[in-house]
């Protein structure tokens, strides 16, 4: 494991390598080589398994991170290779190639990121939602409180009753209210 | 080859007008308007949409003499054929019904599979956009008389759910509840209370759920399509 880190983080100028634990390691890659090395790594170095696909919206920043997860079955290790995109012009390389279930990883960042994977299997389509107008969903400057109360209709307030006052109102509406003996003063 | 490249270059040339001419159109190209070629070799005008569903609206329909009514809500009530709609949590809650333990059939209520069978809804928990339009659907193609069960807190106002962008607030915004079962989640017992709630309502009268429906279509239907942005079906699918 620690040898193949060595050698992609050499050949692609890696920063900011994290060994989470002895069988797994995160790094940092350019968006332009990103592609390359989960290519590299399932040609060269077995790593066949595709785990996942994430993405994480770091607003402050202005950027999209994208994770991709590979596993080696061999060696029973795994890669994270994480990326980042500009949040104004969200548009990465598709890696529909690699894998099958990469289009519908893709579909559905597509839906909820609005980040486009240009050449990708119907990318294009509804994933979840149908006939949504608004920006992505799972973007950080969507309010989601917001849009529900303009569109549905909203819950009227809540209201609590005092538990006493209220069985008492509804129990014995008739009996006069007797004020409590305050033992204190005897 | 020749006339399979011509025939794949005509569709890709009509699903570019397509997406030119209105790019908001949500109607999927195998349920638009169109001409097609009938077996007997004469050309048609086919409408998907309508040609198997009445776009017509529903009407309201006027209780009988009083006995002949009383009778009928009689026989309504000891007979409650049920769809459940089991796309929220409280889906769970139904299948013990039909089971030894709570035995729902005493009561004279049973699961039917599909909405053309049944007279009683059950809605279960939270709906989302894309699934309250199914709920429309179906609900429109029970028969009248229809009572709907809205199961769980989130059919009242939202619930948990409240401030989602994808689950609806309040259900009878959108189509009418006749009995509303609160928890979260109900149990069984619960849901056979509401059924008994139900029954008193049938036999006195007052579920006119179905009637009301039809009186108020209009801001139904507005209701409706305010937020179901891709209409793609009849405005009534009975």
């Amino acid at each position: 494991m620690k040898a193949i880190v060595q050698e992609i983080t050499e050949k692609y100028s890696l920063q900011n390598v994290v060994f989470q634990r002895d069988n797994i390691a995160f790094v940092d890659v350019e968006k332009k080589f990103a592609i390359d090395l989960v290519t590299f790594l399932k040609d060269y170095h077995q790593f066949s398994h595709f785990v996942m696909m994430s993405c994480v919206d770091w607003i402050e920043d202005g950027q999209f991170q994208l994770l991709y997860l590979i596993h080696n079955p061999t060696l029973k290790v795994d890669i994270g290779i994480k990326t980042y995109l500009n949040r104004t012009e969200p548009t990465m390389q598709s890696a529909h190639h690699l894998w099958k279930q990469i289009w519908t990883y893709q579909r559905e960042i597509k839906e909820a990121f609005g980040i486009d994977f240009p050449g990708s299997p119907n990318v294009d389509e509804n994933f979840v939602l149908e006939g949504w107008t608004e920006i992505p969903h799972m973007r950080r400057d969507f309010d989601t409180a917001a849009y529900s109360e303009k569109t549905y209709f909203p819950r009227e307030g809540r209201f609590t009753h005092d538990p006493a006052t209220y069985m008492r109102e509804k129990l014995y509406p008739n009996q006069p209210v007797t004020a409590k003996k305050n033992t204190n003063e005897q | 080859m020749e006339t399979m490249n011509d025939k794949i270059n005509e569709m890709l040339q009509r699903s570019a007008q397509n997406a030119s001419q209105n790019e908001k159109s949500f109607i999927r190209p195998e349920d638009e308007e169109r001409e097609v070629i009938a077996p007997d070799g004469s050309t048609i005008k086919i409408n998907p949409i309508y040609d198997y569903f009445s776009g017509k609206k529903p009407q309201e329909e006027k209780p009988l003499n009083g006995v002949v009514e009383k009778f009928l809500n009689w026989a309504r009530a000891e007979s409650i054929w049920v769809l459940g709609f089991g796309t929220g949590c409280g889906s769970i809650e139904i299948p013990p019904l039909m089971t030894p333990r709570f035995d729902a059939y005493r009561f004279g209520v049973q699961m039917r599979a599909t909405p053309r069978q049944s007279n009683a809804f059950i809605i279960s928990g939270y709906l989302s956009v894309k699934t309250l339009k199914r709920v429309i659907r179906s609900y429109e193609q029970m028969p009248s008389p229809k009572y709907v069960l809205a199961l769980g807190s989130c059919t009242i106002n939202g619930g948990m759910y409240y401030d989602s962008y994808s689950t609806i607030n309040r259900l009878d915004k959108y189509i009418p509840v006749d009995v509303y079962i609160a928890g979260c989640m109900p149990r069984p017992e619960a849901l056979l209370s509401g059924f008994m709630k139900l029954k008193e309502l049938i036999k006195e009268g007052k579920a006119e759920k179905a009637n009301e429906y039809a009186r108020n279509f209009d801001e139904y239907k507005a209701n409706q399509k305010k937020i179901i942005k891709d209409w793609n079906m009849p405005d009534y699918n009975w």
